[in-house]
């Protein structure tokens, strides 16, 4: 049992309130392990809210350096950081948080070639990925390692996010088989409201921090949709499958690849 | 004939303020046992009024509450 300091009482007060968190709970953030794929939309509001939470090691894997473009919504960048990398822009921001928590940094792309190594130490990972190929590397990799996830994407006024426990829920490939064609565009053709990165990367984050506390119901089998043109939000019922590709009772994918995209997503 | 209650866990609670007070008594309870019995010494006013109620909501048992000399309180709590 953690003896918690009179500072860290104070810090993790609000969560110490709640009955569904209480001591245990915030012991058990302080002792998590959680990787976010992704410095940018979704994963810069997770990078801070995991933070500020107390979650004990945050990893953190993005290969970019901070762009003018990127601070529309990449909130954990400020314009004082452009043209340094994503992860370390992060990094400092988490910090100033909250110094109580590690935080481990990758500057690197995620490929099939170094995903099981990265991940297999943490308790679970969030996807801030902004690329098909990669969403379904992760969710290959997990459901290979058995490490729960959340999935997430947004794209102009829409989001969507499901949190998958493999061998138990449905996972990412139960009801998308594979990356659609090159003709889906990417945030960087087609635009995305700021904010809507915010609200995606925030539920996501509230997932990372229930599954970890164990605190009421996960996300599991079933898609959350929202459009933040009408404030609409949708819950999709989604089965585990049989026959899916990876998770299903005789999968075809025993392997991890690279699958292709076009030249301009990989932007 | 009266019952006299011992507090196997105690905390002076005075000078804490709400919501201070009800997370030092949800630390004070993680380190006990169903059934144990926590004493605590709480200022009066806004302490003995949400204290008390917050326990009781999370299922533990008030089991008395005495004003003090000073106008404090000292409550005694059966955890759940």
């Amino acid at each position: 049992m953690i003896d918690f300091t009179e500072e860290q009482l104070e810090r993790y007060s609000r969560h110490i309130l709640l009955d569904d968190v209480d001591v245990d709970g915030q012991e058990k953030l302080l002792q998590a392990k959680v990787l976010i794929v992704g410095a940018g939309g979704l994963g810069s509001p997770a990078a801070l809210y995991l933070a500020a939470a107390g979650v004990g090691t945050v990893g953190i894997i993005d290969n970019d350096v901070v762009e003018i473009s990127n601070l529309q919504r990449q909130i954990a960048h400020f314009s004082k950081d452009i043209n340094i990398p994503k992860v370390q822009s992060a990094t400092e921001k988490m910090s100033a948080i909250n110094p109580d928590i590690r935080i481990r940094t990758y500057r690197e792309y995620l490929c099939a070639d170094n995903i099981s190594e990265i991940i297999m130490d943490y308790d679970f990972i969030i996807d801030g990925t902004d690329n098909f190929p990669t969403k379904f590397l992760v969710n290959d990799a997990c459901v290979f390692l058995g490490i729960p996830f959340s999935h997430g994407g947004i794209l102009r006024f829409n989001g969507q996010t499901m949190t998958i426990i493999p061998g138990q829920t449905a996972c990412y490939r139960c009801s998308f088989r594979k990356p659609p064609p090159d003709e889906v565009p990417l945030c960087a053709q087609a635009g995305v409201l700021g904010a809507v990165a915010g609200m995606l990367g925030t539920i996501q984050s509230a997932e990372t921090l229930k599954y970890i506390t164990g605190a009421g119901d996960l996300l599991t089998n079933s898609l959350l949709t929202f459009d933040a043109k009408t404030m609409t939000f949708r819950k999709i019922r989604l089965d585990r499958h049989e026959n899916c590709p990876i998770c299903g009772s005789e999968p075809q994918i025993t392997e991890l690849v690279d699958a292709e995209q076009a030249v301009c997503g990989l932007a | 004939m009266t019952t006299t209650i011992t507090a196997e866990v105690f905390q002076d609670l005075r000078g804490v303020g709400c919501p201070m007070n009800l997370v030092k008594t949800k630390v004070a309870f993680s380190k006990m046992k169903s059934g144990q019995i926590l004493g605590l010494i709480l200022d009066n006013g806004p302490p003995i009024n949400n204290v008390p109620r917050s326990v009781t909501r999370e299922g533990h048992e008030v089991l008395s509450q005495e004003q003090l000399a000073d106008g404090a309180w000292s409550v005694l709590i059966r955890k759940a």
